[in-house]
């Protein structure tokens, strides 16, 4: 559904090089913290709930549900609408932005609460997307 | 004397050349430094001030939760500008204890905004790549997951229009004025399922302003006097994927219950209300995060007609967003829709409005003020 070379390409920074790094080889990296075992996204060096910087990161299932969407009509450079931009709730407790693919872009498909496995989309070298599918091992 | 001091104090851990950081993460270093230095922990700070990022997105990443912010950004002396209003905050009891925070990327250029979305910024990496396209694909996406823990329907989500419209067609100055249906708002073209056009407000030029002076003097001047009773002021996040919860905004709460705790109202007192509506869920979740709904009662609370011209709580009596007008940034408008009501010369005036509570939104749930106007 949407066209490689115009999608936005993030740059990573220092903090969340480790996220990207992980879509590279096929892993949703995560952080832990070690003293309050908060799990957080997006990316930093230390724990948004308590402060501290002993933090560890660590793969995700890939499992999710389909927490909201919205499907979009208004045009965009890098897709032909309509297109679901879906928000993720991981197994682990974080919420990401991600598109659903692999499943029409409409309401009746598009289930709340769906089961979602991550799967990767390679845009650049260095950026691998993550994006969710319809999990296969059943709902 | 002004009873105020500084207590914590301190730079990044590094100075120079620091390519490993992100401006952001520069800014975080020396906050998590300076709370060392004081002794305290992110949980004591009730206030944020910065330049260069927003307070929103630094109190985000550090993981605070605000009942005050600055964002003044006027240059270099942006921190000087910040320590006094701390004092004057903390001297009213606004807030007790205010971070300011500086980071600047200045040299390696890791991380620095710039402008929105940029590639390297959060939500230029965890939000732009998936398509959104402006407001309309992001404010909206908290909905769905409403509509499915609460029940609203798309029927109750389109009588909020259909409400607006109803006292748009009271003054003359509203953009949209003709009356409309639940099934012209479910017609009309959609935007981003499940929202309609007519779900989204209208995109118009414009402009307005206000003259605040010490209350003492107002009687002085011409207009019926309108007296600020109270205010609040929160952030959330600068990214809509990151809300706590998608059925309410925090920033919302925050504000909200400060303003009527500092205006000493309750919700029986307030005869007037404005929430700024960029699209038709917005009412609902002022409604509940303020408590002037149960969760889940708003919807059907405005389709019953409770705010519509007659109700019992008259809101967003200039037509709204919706149909009144929206230039970008709305909250001026909403304001002097609430002072216009208070002094009695409103279009569609409220009988004996003594109280007007204006509900301001920022970004797309990321931030919130709250305004309590009256009469006496």
């Amino acid at each position: 559904m949407a066209d490689v070379a115009s999608r936005p390409v993030p740059r990573p920074t220092p903090e969340t090089q480790h996220f990207w790094e992980g879509t590279q080889v096929g892993e949703l990296r995560l952080q832990r913290c070690d003293e309050c075992a908060e799990v957080y996204f997006p990316p930093r060096p230390f724990c948004p709930k308590c402060s501290s910087k002993s933090v560890t990161v660590f793969a995700a299932s890939g499992n999710g549900t389909l927490h909201s969407y919205v499907i979009n009509e208004r045009p965009h450079p890098a897709w032909s609408a309509p297109y679901c931009i879906a928000l993720v709730k991981l197994l682990e407790g974080p919420t990401l932005m991600s598109n659903v693919v692999d499943c029409p872009q409409t309401p009746e498909a598009l289930q709340l609460d769906m089961a979602l496995q991550v799967t990767f989309e390679v845009l650049t070298e260095t950026i691998t997307l993550p994006l969710f599918k319809p999990s296969e091992v059943g709902q | 004397m002004s009873g105020v001091a500084i207590v914590g104090a301190a730079e990044t851990t590094e100075l120079g050349r620091i390519p490993h950081m992100s401006q952001l993460q520069l800014h975080a270093d020396a906050a998590l430094n300076t709370l060392a230095d004081a002794g305290l922990s992110i949980g004591d700070i009730d206030g944020v001030a910065t330049a260069g990022e927003s307070p929103t997105g630094v109190a985000h990443y550090l993981g605070i939760t605000p009942n005050w912010v600055d964002s003044t950004s006027v240059g270099g002396c942006s921190f000087m500008i910040h320590v006094r209003h701390a004092v004057a905050a903390i001297q009213s009891g606004q807030c007790h204890t205010v971070l300011i925070t500086h980071g600047e990327s200045g040299r390696s250029n890791i991380g620095r905004g710039g402008r929105p979305g940029g590639a390297a910024t959060l939500a230029g990496q965890f939000e732009m790549p998936y398509g959104p396209v402006g407001p309309p694909t992001m404010f909206t996406l908290p909905v769905l997951r409403y509509m499915k823990d609460f029940g609203l329907t798309h029927e109750q989500l389109a009588m909020v229009a259909v409400v607006q419209r109803q006292w748009a067609g009271l003054n003359p100055r509203a953009s949209f004025r003709d009356p409309i249906t639940v099934d012209d708002v479910l017609n009309s073209r959609m935007i981003a399922y499940p929202f309609h056009l007519l779900e989204c407000c209208l995109v118009t030029d414009g402009g307005g302003a206000l003259i605040l002076t010490a209350a003492e003097r107002a009687k002085d001047f011409p207009q019926r006097p309108v007296y600020v009773m109270g205010s609040g002021e929160s952030v959330e996040t600068p990214m809509v994927s990151q809300m706590e919860d998608l059925t309410s905004s925090r920033a919302f709460r925050v504000a909200g219950a400060r303003a009527m705790a500092d205006a000493g109202i309750s919700h029986a007192d307030v005869d007037h209300m404005m929430v700024y509506d960029a699209f038709a869920h917005l009412p609902i979740y002022g409604l509940e995060d303020l408590g002037f709904c149960q969760k889940g009662e708003a919807g059907p609370f405005i389709a019953e007609g409770n705010t519509a011209p007659g109700g019992r709580l008259p809101l967003n009596t200039n037509g709204g967003g919706l149909s009144f007008m929206h230039s970008g940034m709305y909250g001026m408008y909403a304001l002097q829709e609430s002072v216009r009501q208070i002094r009695g010369t409103a279009a569609a005036q409220v009988a004996d409005a003594e109280v007007s509570l204006c509900l301001g939104v920022g970004g797309m749930f990321g931030a919130s003020g709250c305004i309590v106007l009256c009469n006496t």
